[in-house]
């Protein structure tokens, strides 16, 4: 039964030649500068966890797609962002059968549950990273050292736990290495559980020191910042963010600069330039009116700050991040423009 | 499917793409006893189609052994309540209907209540509220108003207590799976010995949604795939026939 199909379609009709796939391929290459450095800081076990984490996301995809007949498939590049963003906000040592979990969880409780590819109300990186917290509290606030020696030959003893099974405990492998379990604390922790601060510089890059930070600040805002240019991501999202969190630490540190840290470490520290930059703007889950994402990064910014500084965790990027997801329906909706021609009609109508 | 017969094809012009449309019969039939006790197992099961009694559900759920008990315990309240409501639904008055429902789940769920606490102790600690708050599964009060107040107490009865059993098989689906990663146990049977990583979120409530969530999207995969089936096999069937 075929006959004449006339197409009828929403606007915009006249849109820029730039497909999904191209986005989504822009940001993996973006992320590879990210990722290669993550791995010469931490070696094998980092580059393990990438590619397991990742692969668990894409093998996800693919069996929901497959099954479920959802929309999009592994070409449109989604999935390896999923992944990728969530392998560099886990831990390096994390044990890989916990991160096939937390792969599989942000695909399926992040993306599938709620239809596939555009249809997402949160992060799928940050669902399944949500997920692994609090399945796995202690396996992920385990962090280790930087820039180790032998890193490139061996893996750090949690990485390989058996499947289901508890990872090893890194303290007496660090011990061997001459250093204190405390030598694994995060920056963050650091700070929150002993008062000590970080300097800026060590924070950036961490190539002078073994702190154990995340991926880079300075590559991410490099990599963020090209992606910025080429318009791939708004830059007002992270403008807000971390807009918004520099100046309420900004403020708490002029009322008690002895008890809260000064902005630039909150800026550096953990993993707010990682969330501002490359998850806070992922496109399905954030505002699209302009006022609305000032609003949704402003309030992603003071609630970061907020969990941090009050809350019993050290770090609050990702609650953040998906509480401001949450909220992205209502901000949209009472940012929306008002309709070209309507004022003056709205006007008369209040008379 | 209440579509009037024929309808359908020859107002909106039926082409291959459409889903198939069941032509249902709209004389009212009375559906066997077995029927009425099978709808609730599976069909329309109370937890995972018509998403009733969420509270148990997702609070109780922490073992196998509870989420059946807190199962089987409502299956009583159900099946007995619903068989008292369907003896006297042409005394009750329509304008009190609610309120002596519920005196009469409440008494059911009193005799449950002591019934646990007389039989296990523990259980019934581990239980905790959740017993007396029977009384306000919205799953035995929607079944004692939309079914049992218009039928036969034999069919109500069996009804109530097929809907009662899915509701069991339900919480069981879930909890059984919490206790497995949550405490790598099964009825209290260790199954991955002493090493094993318990998965801590499964014993805390957001476990119950996140298993819920994930049993829906399985069965949400396995309806698509069946509706998919169905529907190449009708435009092979219209293909062929054309």
């Amino acid at each position: 039964m075929k006959g004449t199909l006339v197409e009828l379609r929403s606007s915009p009709h006249i849109k820029r030649e730039r497909t999904v796939e191209e986005i989504m391929r822009t940001v993996v290459w973006s992320l590879v500068p990210i990722c290669v450095f993550y791995v010469f800081q931490y070696g094998v076990s980092a580059l393990a966890s990438i590619v397991v984490v990742t692969g668990a996301c894409l093998w996800s995809e693919r069996w929901f797609v497959r099954l479920g007949g959802q929309a999009g498939d592994l070409n449109d590049w989604s999935a390896t962002i999923t992944g990728l963003l969530l392998a560099l906000c886990l831990p390096p040592g994390f044990p890989l059968w916990m991160g096939v979990v937390a792969g599989w969880s942000s695909v399926a409780l992040g993306k599938a549950i709620f239809g596939g590819i555009g249809h997402n109300i949160f992060n799928p990186a940050l669902v399944g990273r949500a997920f692994a917290q609090a399945a796995f509290p202690t396996a992920i606030a385990t962090y280790t050292p930087s820039f180790l020696p032998g890193r490139f030959t061996e893996f750090i003893p949690s990485s390989l736990a058996l499947p289901l099974m508890t990872p090893a405990d890194t303290t007496a492998w660090l011990h061997a290495k001459q250093l204190d379990a405390l030598a694994g604390a995060t920056p963050l922790a650091k700070w929150k559980f002993e008062g000590v601060l970080a300097p800026a510089g060590d924070l950036l890059t961490s190539l002078f020191s073994h702190l154990p930070v995340g991926p880079s600040p300075l590559l991410i805002l490099i990599c963020g910042g090209y992606l910025a240019v080429r318009h791939f991501l708004d830059w007002r999202v992270p403008t807000a963010v971390l807009g918004s969190a520099a100046l309420s630490a900004w403020v708490l540190y002029l009322v008690d600069s002895h008890h809260y840290p000064d902005p630039v470490f909150v800026l550096l520290s953990g993993g707010l330039m990682l969330g501002a930059i490359y998850m806070a703007t992922d496109m399905v889950t954030s505002p699209v009116t302009p006022r609305g994402m000032w609003i949704y990064g402003g309030l992603i910014g003071v609630l970061t700050v907020a969990i941090r500084y009050y809350g019993g965790l050290p770090e609050g990027v990702m609650y953040a991040i998906l509480i401001g997801n949450a909220a992205t329906p209502l901000i949209e909706r009472v940012t929306q423009p008002e309709t070209f021609g309507t004022a003056v009609k709205r006007g008369r109508e209040k008379k | 499917m209440e579509n009037k017969p024929g309808e359908g094809c020859e107002t909106g012009g039926c082409h291959s793409a459409a889903v198939p449309i069941k032509v249902v019969a709209l004389t009212p039939q009375t559906p066997s006893n077995w029927m009425e006790f099978a709808e609730g197992l599976w069909e329309r099961n109370p937890v995972f189609v018509m998403v009733l009694g969420m509270c148990p559900t997702l609070a109780v759920t922490v073992s196998a052994i509870n989420s059946i008990s807190m199962g089987l315990a409502t299956t009583f309240v159900l099946a007995a309540s619903c068989w008292l409501i369907s003896l006297m639904r042409h005394m009750i008055p329509k304008e009190v209907r609610i309120a002596t429902y519920i005196v009469i789940i409440a008494t059911f769920v009193t005799v449950v209540d002591y019934a646990i606490q007389a039989i296990s102790l523990d259980l019934y600690e581990a239980l905790g509220a959740y017993i007396q708050l029977i009384v306000a599964n919205c799953l035995v009060l929607g079944r004692a108003e939309a079914h049992a107040a218009r039928t036969a107490p034999m069919a109500a009865t069996m009804n109530a207590t097929g809907m009662g059993l899915g509701f069991t098989l339900g919480l069981f689906m879930i909890g059984g799976v919490r206790e497995i990663l949550g405490s790598g146990t099964f009825f209290d049977i260790h199954l991955f010995g002493s090493n094993f990583q318990p998965w801590v979120v499964m014993v805390l409530p957001p476990g119950g949604f996140f298993v819920m969530g994930g049993w829906l999207l399985l069965f949400a995969i396995i309806r698509k795939r069946k509706e998919k089936a169905a529907l190449a096999a009708t435009e092979m069937e219209v293909q062929h026939g054309a």
